[in-house]
């Protein structure tokens, strides 16, 4: 959570992405969520050492992030900052996992390094595809289609609050933590005493917002729903598009393309 | 601790998935029947608090390092279990979906581990008895410090079992458990002292909102608790089981194929292959004298199946080598035109 600041600066950035207009924003949120529910399962499910046959799927979300006109930047700047994290979960593959799976001329590669690469590639497409739906969904598209799909409607409102406060707050942490660097030489009054306080402080005026906002929203005629202004309808062309994603992800699952298209080719050249 | 999707099998994501979906339905429920409509707003806002919370640090004594609140527990005090429970899962959304940490699949994982545990167990069966109403300082800084270390003691445990269930890292669950758990200790200690802090100053400003979360909210529920205990060791239990042969295996077909027709095993020993990788591993072994590596039917599972991977023939290699290389190309290739054609419409 160190890069948590320049994240918050970044959920700005994606709330502007999600309210762009493209073909694919304007897909119904559920096919959305489905479909990369489908996607992670399909790149999830792959055996431990496989690599190539998961390429295929950079290609697909490549192709997403370039019909919604998400920059990819975007995407792999999120990617880098978390990958140490990668990195730190997969690195004991190769130390732990030694058996000798593949030559590469002389080269004998491990196991654990072939797993390695894998989770590295397994993380880059996993969060690859959270990071685009949440771009051209937006959190409250998101929300939407959970609970058109069964989710707890309270949970949904409690999604769509969070999100709302998330910005008042961090302000206010952010605030706090500035505030207190100042004041502090040598790193005094950074221990848990002061802490504690400073969290009890942030704290009560939270519960006093709290309710403040009940009243305020108790005087706009709140009864315990949200609604929204435009519910999501799902058309014929959003349960086309799904039908067709989800078969491009399971064929992509199921055969290996990679190889396909690298036997084609080392075919070509007898 | 979070976990990503990257280490979770297909099977124990979908199973912790579902124990999470179950968990959250139930909740909302319990939540909903009480509904003093104080608490929605109270929730959301409360939820973004442990976010503003995360992002002011304190340096941990004796260590020079620095920590942050967790906030499992805080919430389990203020709000009860069911609507702390709802809150957590909220926060662990937005994490997942924003900031990369853990993932869709894994998101399951994650409530389970971080939000059932401080709620369902640390909460009403260890805060509660110990710290009674609250009203004596030490034994609420007693009950939340041993409860926050008993919560991420589980959560650790959680993710370790849910992690070698899946299979895809490789590392032993004895190594996993002795590097997880004695660092889980020191962070949950530090989340306990925070917790203390923070609750203490709380009692002492505004006693009234712990004695309200005190108050209407009596411990009538433990059966509960234990029936929500028992579906999650079943789930554990379950995904670890079916993973076992999800992930050893190339294919849970292919292995029930193999497995009736007798052939893998039959084979493998000819071949030479595994006397060989045997060999191989004793002597470059990381800790050659482990229980868990000299265990020889597990050890020699994959090893067993190895022949079988495409991965090992060499113009396959080349082939999916090519390819590969190929699909990755064009996978930049397709951004790059497609944000070109973006920019000219």
């Amino acid at each position: 959570m160190a890069n948590i600041e320049s994240a918050f600066v970044d959920l700005g950035i994606l709330d502007a992405l999600a309210a762009r207009d493209s073909i694919v924003h304007r897909l119904d949120p559920r096919v959305k969520v489905l479909t990369a529910a489908v996607f992670v399962l399909c790149v999830v499910s792959f055996d431990k050492y496989v690599i190539a046959a998961m390429l295929p799927f950079a290609l697909f979300l490549s192709l997403i992030l370039g019909l919604a006109g998400i920059p990819a930047r975007f995407v792999l700047k999120r990617l880098v900052l978390v990958a140490p994290f990668a990195v730190l979960l997969g690195l004991f593959n190769p130390f732990f996992d030694r058996q000798i799976l593949l030559h590469l001329g002389p080269v004998a590669v491990s196991g654990g390094w072939l797993s390695f690469l894998s989770i590295l590639l397994r993380f880059g497409l996993t969060v690859g595809a959270m990071l685009t739906l949440i771009a051209v969904t937006g959190f409250n598209g998101v929300c939407m289609a959970m609970e058109k799909m069964g989710m707890p409607k309270i949970f949904a409102v409690q999604l769509l609050l969070l999100y709302r406060y998330i910005f008042v707050l961090a302000d206010e942490g952010q605030r706090m933590h500035r505030a207190r660097a100042l004041r502090s030489f040598d790193g005094r009054g950074t221990g848990i005493t002061t802490y504690g306080h400073l969290i009890g402080g942030l704290l009560l005026r939270t519960l006093d917002r709290a309710q403040r906002i009940h009243l305020a929203m108790l005087c706009r005629g709140f009864d315990g729903t949200i609604r929204t202004s435009r519910p999501p309808r799902l058309v014929a062309r959003d349960v086309l598009l799904f039908a067709l994603s989800c078969l491009l992800l399971i064929a992509m699952r199921r055969y290996d393309c990679s190889l396909l298209l690298g036997q084609f080719l080392t075919g070509l050249v007898p | 601790m979070h976990m990503a999707d990257a280490l979770l099998s297909p099977a124990v994501g979908g199973v912790m998935w579902a124990t999470t979906a179950a968990t959250i339905a139930f909740c909302a429920r319990k939540t909903q029947r009480d509904l003093d409509d104080r608490k929605v707003p109270l929730m959301g806002v409360l939820g973004a608090f442990i976010f503003a919370a995360q992002m002011i640090n304190f340096t941990i004594p004796a260590t020079g390092s620095s920590g942050h609140l967790g906030g499992g527990m805080i919430l389990a005090i203020l709000l009860g279990p069911y609507a702390a429970l709802l809150v957590i899962a909220s926060v662990l959304t937005v994490q997942a979906l924003f900031f990369a940490d853990g993932g869709l699949l894994a998101l399951g994982c994650n409530i389970f581990n971080l939000g059932v545990f401080p709620c369902f167990i640390a909460y009403p069966l260890i805060y509660k008895p110990v710290a009674g109403d609250g009203s004596s300082p030490k034994r609420l800084a007693f009950g939340a410090t041993l409860a926050a270390i008993v919560s991420l003691q589980l959560g650790a445990l959680g993710v370790v079992l849910e992690t070698v269930a899946s299979g895809i890292s490789a590392l032993p669950l004895g190594d996993f458990l002795a590097a997880m758990l004695p660092i889980h200790f020191a962070i949950g200690l530090v989340e306990g002292l925070v917790t203390t802090a923070v609750i203490s100053f709380v009692w002492k400003a505004r006693p009234e909102i712990l004695a309200y979360s005190a108050v209407s909210r009596p411990l009538g529920n433990l059966s509960i608790a234990k029936v929500l205990v028992g579906l999650g060791l079943a789930a554990i239990v379950t995904g670890g089981a079916l993973s076992w042969f999800a992930s050893s295996f190339p294919d849970g077909l292919e292995w029930s194929m193999a497995k009736t027709s007798g052939q893998e095993e039959l084979e493998a020993p000819h071949q030479g292959i595994h006397h060989l990788l045997a060999g191989i591993q004793e002597k470059t072994a990381f800790l050659p004298d482990y229980a868990f590596q000299s265990n020889e039917p597990q050890a020699s599972a994959p090893e067993a199946s190895a022949p079988s991977w495409p991965a090992v023939d060499a113009g396959t290699t080349t082939s999916g080598l090519v390819g590969g290389g190929l699909t990755l190309f064009l996978a930049v290739a397709v951004g790059f035109l497609l944000r070109r054609r973006t920019q000219f419409r």
